[in-house]
């Protein structure tokens, strides 16, 4: 038994820092492995706010009310238990983030402020300026750094996850990572071992997320036998910035604050927007959804655009691009509220958002699938947790937004205790594990990195990317049909087979970005398959999740999440599904 | 607008002890092309301008929205954010290059870790009991709220650092970005608890005297941050600690 037990966190964002706050907390001595430096995670673009149902508004608002606008924005898909178990937490969690010094927002009596966000009809949602996820990232950081300052933490910046350390019984005994300036390839054994590795939206290519969130971390587990649910559950922003290198998002807080979206009702109108009269826009949210407006949850925004671009071909000049309007609101306010959000798009634009309404459309944003947990954050790996963007449990088919914080958060506080009462209890502890056990998986990964080092194909891996981010952004996001799944997915077996022929053309045994980028787009294509193959099986539609030859939820047929499992010597994902706990709320037709 | 091109120099070097050496690329010009774009393209097709095969160009990044404070450099000789630097809006050629102030790692990537040493060092947070449910936190005016936010919204690039006449070997100073920080905290209303020990930290060698107010920080911080303003309130306090300190002797 171990009384102080060695956990392992990979992942520095906000559900690695929240774990290793509760570990560290509880005696534990904590290892925390990050890519980037933790206070650079891709936590930190979030923008809009964190959930919890306060109730400081005088509406009424309850914790069961943010589990039934949960569960039901995630179309009934998501297990009930963990998530009425975050929604009862998430007040106290935005006390904690309050005392340790968020800059939320305050009314003038000094107390939190709230806004709406999608999917609700409360003022449910905390926000610091419009660079929350910012702040957030930033307290903890400083408490973990508070904790590295006394020896209970130690980090590994710039070490990069490659697999877990599984000893014959398959439990989790480490991990095997290699530091991203030597190259070096080393072996650190855990009591238990966290996962807190964020998204994938490398994979579509560009989407809204940041550089490092590939899911090769996920992805390597997966093929090492962990399970991989709702992989097929991917959140299309309806409201981002198209860019060269990036899709920067515009924040959904920019329409609880009351922006609108339209667009001209005349076809190729070419009159500058603010020269349009009320009367020849078309608002159309407004007028499909009187109830909530713009604010109706993400996968009906996203679709709605679509529709007017694709179908009714009214999109601006031409081009997939819509109206986001925060003209009428006045300066003072939109930056007090706005600033972080404006900011960018000023500068990566170059237009005033004050003065022009800004240009719009959906882009790749979330996954609500990820490693399976139980409802305690444990994969189906003994000793190995994953809480955050990188675990399926809480947003069902979709996610309503500023949940993620929250559920990120949430996650950390639940695995982290969880690992360290399972190292206490569990753990012979790492030392009675044999050394082999080590040294098996640092081989293999060795013989892995030579492998690719010596390869001299003719395939650049960054062209082999933008393919798949293509092929994955046209196929397998908004509308989706089974055909163009067939597709895709022979496309990705085509580019893993290229993969074998890659050429790394830096040879160099230091800091080699690129080296670490091709290993990482293998995972990414191995887990590609899990999400169009996820997708290509669902024949239904629910949540983010549309088919337009299936475009009804099919409850008798599925109602039930999707686990892929690595077949090895198939080298392909096979599927097993499993039964939602819907306990708590009885499933509704959604309707907004 | 055909065959327009992007002419970029970036100084590149293999490793911390290896000569620094410069290659040019020239790009084909698109649209909304930023710097960290245009390094990227190079990464898809590795070959300098005049046709020899070269190898990608390593350098942080992560958000590509300026948020994260990775992706800092000397662009055309000013310390700046790449992901933000839009190609449009600057002279061609484009020179690129590492921090001239931190350790360079390899070509325009640089170790930057001393400055999360600096807030370690200043004690850079507040001291929450603990993490169990105490209830909520201090009120707050709007306005306090408001003073606070600029100063928290630091993304740790060290721009400022880097742009600071005073930030070198010699005076081992701390830079403005960790004395703006001791502001931000010593005005909370718990984490002024430990408002002496930062201020015992900035005072001596390296501490806030170093400061010469040439004021390069306040202009390259990409986030507007106050910090002139911030140095002479700390540098009060400071003052103000020392002769309490002295006369307690
Ligand atoms: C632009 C944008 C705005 C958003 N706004 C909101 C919002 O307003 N409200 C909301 O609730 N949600 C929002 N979200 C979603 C939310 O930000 C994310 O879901 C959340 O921050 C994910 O946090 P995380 O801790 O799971 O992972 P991340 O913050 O992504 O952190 C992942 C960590 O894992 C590390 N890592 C990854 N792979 C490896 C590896 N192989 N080895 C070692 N380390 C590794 C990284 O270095 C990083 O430290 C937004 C998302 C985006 C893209
Ligand atoms: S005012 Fe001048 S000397 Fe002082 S920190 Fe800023 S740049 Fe450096
Ligand atoms: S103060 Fe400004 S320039 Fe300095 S590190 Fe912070 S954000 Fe960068
Ligand atoms: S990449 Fe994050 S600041 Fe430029």
């Amino acid at each position: 038994m171990a009384a102080n037990p060695r956990i392992i966190i990979v992942g520095g964002g906000l559900a690695g820092l929240s774990a290793a706050i509760k570990c560290a907390e509880m005696g534990a001595s904590v290892d925390l492995f990050s890519i980037v430096p933790v206070k650079r995670s891709h936590s930190v673009c979030a923008q809009g706010g964190i959930n919890a149902a306060k109730n400081l508004k005088g509406e009424g608002d309850s914790t069961w009310q943010h589990l039934d606008d949960t569960v039901y924005g995630g179309d009934f898909l998501a297990n009930q238990p963990p998530v009425k178990a975050m929604c009862d937490m998430a007040p106290a969690i935005i006390d904690l983030l309050d005392r340790m010094g968020v800059t939320f927002n305050r009314t003038p009596e000094g107390l939190l402020d709230f806004r709406r966000f999608g999917g609700t009809l409360h003022h449910r949602t905390a926000f610091a300026g419009a660079t929350t996820g910012q702040q957030l990232l930033y307290a903890l950081d400083e408490q973990v750094r508070r904790f590295e300052s006394e020896d209970k933490v130690t980090k590994y910046e710039s070490w990069e996850f490659l697999s877990a350390v599984l000893d014959p019984q398959r439990v989790c005994r480490g991990i095997c990572a290699m530091d991203l300036r030597t190259m070096e390839v080393k072996t650190f054994p855990a009591d238990a071992v966290i996962i807190a590795t964020g998204g994938i939206g490398a994979i579509f290519g560009k989407s809204t997320n940041s550089v490092v969130c590939t899911g090769s971390a996920q992805s390597a587990l997966y093929q090492q036998g962990a399970y991989y649910a709702n992989g097929e559950m991917i959140q299309v922003h309806p409201t981002s910035i198209p860019g060269e290198d990036k899709l920067r998002l515009m924040s959904e807080s920019a329409r609880g604050e009351g922006g609108r979206v339209w667009v001209p009702k005349q076809k190729g109108d070419k009159r500058p927007a603010k020269s349009i009269p009320e009367g020849e826009r078309w608002y159309f949210l407004e007028e499909w959804y009187p109830k909530y407006g713009n604010l109706v949850p993400r996968d009906v925004a996203t679709r709605a655009i679509h529709k007017v671009v694709h179908e009714y071909d009214l999109g601006i000049d031409g081009q997939p691009m819509v109206y986001l309007d925060l003209t009428h609101i006045d300066r003072e306010t939109l930056n007090k509220k706005l600033e972080g959000i404006l900011e960018i798009y000023e500068k990566f634009v170059g237009d005033d958002p004050r003065e022009v309404p800004m240009k719009i459309f959906p882009g790749m944003h979330y996954t609500m699938g990820g490693l399976w947990v139980d409802f305690n954050q444990q994969t189906n790996i003994q000793g190995l947790y994953a809480a955050g963007e990188c675990d399926y449990s809480i947003h069902g088919s979709n996610r309503l937004g500023a949940n993620s914080l929250l559920s990120c958060i949430y996650g950390g506080f639940i695995a982290g205790p969880n690992a360290v009462r399972y190292g206490r209890e569990n753990g012979k502890s790492s030392d009675g594990v044999p050394s082999s056990v080590y040294e098996t998986e640092k081989k293999r990964q060795d013989e892995l990195n030579s492998r690719l080092m010596t390869s001299d194909g003719t395939e650049n891996p960054f062209k082999l990317w933008r393919e798949l981010g293509e092929w994955m952004s046209k196929n397998v996001t908004v509308s989706r049909y089974n055909k163009n799944l067939k597709e895709t997915d022979t496309k990705i077996v085509e580019l893993l087979e290229r993969y074998r022929h890659v050429n790394v053309s830096d040879k160099s045994m230091w800091a080699n970005t690129s080296f670490a980028f091709t290993r990482q787009l293998y995972n990414m294509l191995q887990l590609a398959r899990v999400v169009t193959q996820g997708a290509l099986m669902r024949d239904e539609s629910r949540g983010s999740h549309y088919k337009p030859d299936f475009p009804d939820r099919d409850d008798k047929n599925w109602l039930k999440t999707t686990k892929a499992y690595f077949a090895p010597d198939a080298d392909e994902p096979r599927f097993e599904f499993e039964a939602v706990d819907i306990s708590l709320v009885p499933p509704r037709v959604r309707k907004y | 607008m055909a065959n327009k091109t992007v002419l970029i120099k970036i100084k590149r070097q293999a490793n911390p002890e290896s000569q620094p050496y410069w290659e040019e690329f020239e790009l084909t010009w698109r649209p909304g092309m930023n710097v960290i774009s245009s390094i990227m393209e190079i990464a898809a097709n590795p070959v300098t301008r005049d046709g020899k095969k070269t190898t990608p160009i390593v350098y942080d990044s992560n958000c590509l929205e300026e948020v994260c404070g990775s992706c800092a450099m000397l662009i055309n000789g000013r310390a700046r954010m790449a992901c933000s630097a839009l190609i449009d809006k600057l002279d061609q050629p484009i020179t690129l290059e590492p921090f001239s102030k931190f350790p360079v790692v390899r070509d325009l990537s640089v170790d930057r870790s001393v400055l999360f040493e600096n807030l370690k060092a200043v004690k850079a947070w507040v001291p929450v009991d603990g993490t169990y449910d105490l209830g909520s936190g201090p009120r707050m005016t709007p306005d306090e709220q408001e003073g606070a936010y600029p100063l928290s919204r630091c993304i740790s690039c060290c721009c400022c650092m880097e742009a600071c006449p005073q930030f070198n070997e010699s005076t081992g100073f701390v830079g403005a970005a960790t004395i703006s920080q001791v502001r931000l905290f010593n005005t909370h209303p718990t984490g002024k608890v430990l408002k002496q020990d930062r201020l015992s930290a900035l005072m001596g060698d390296g501490g806030i005297q170093e400061c010469g107010y040439a004021q390069n920080c306040v202009e390259v911080c990409p986030k507007d941050i106050p910090l002139t303003k911030s140095i002479s309130e700390v540098g009060k306090d400071v003052m103000k600690k020392a002769v309490v300190d002295f006369f307690r002797q």
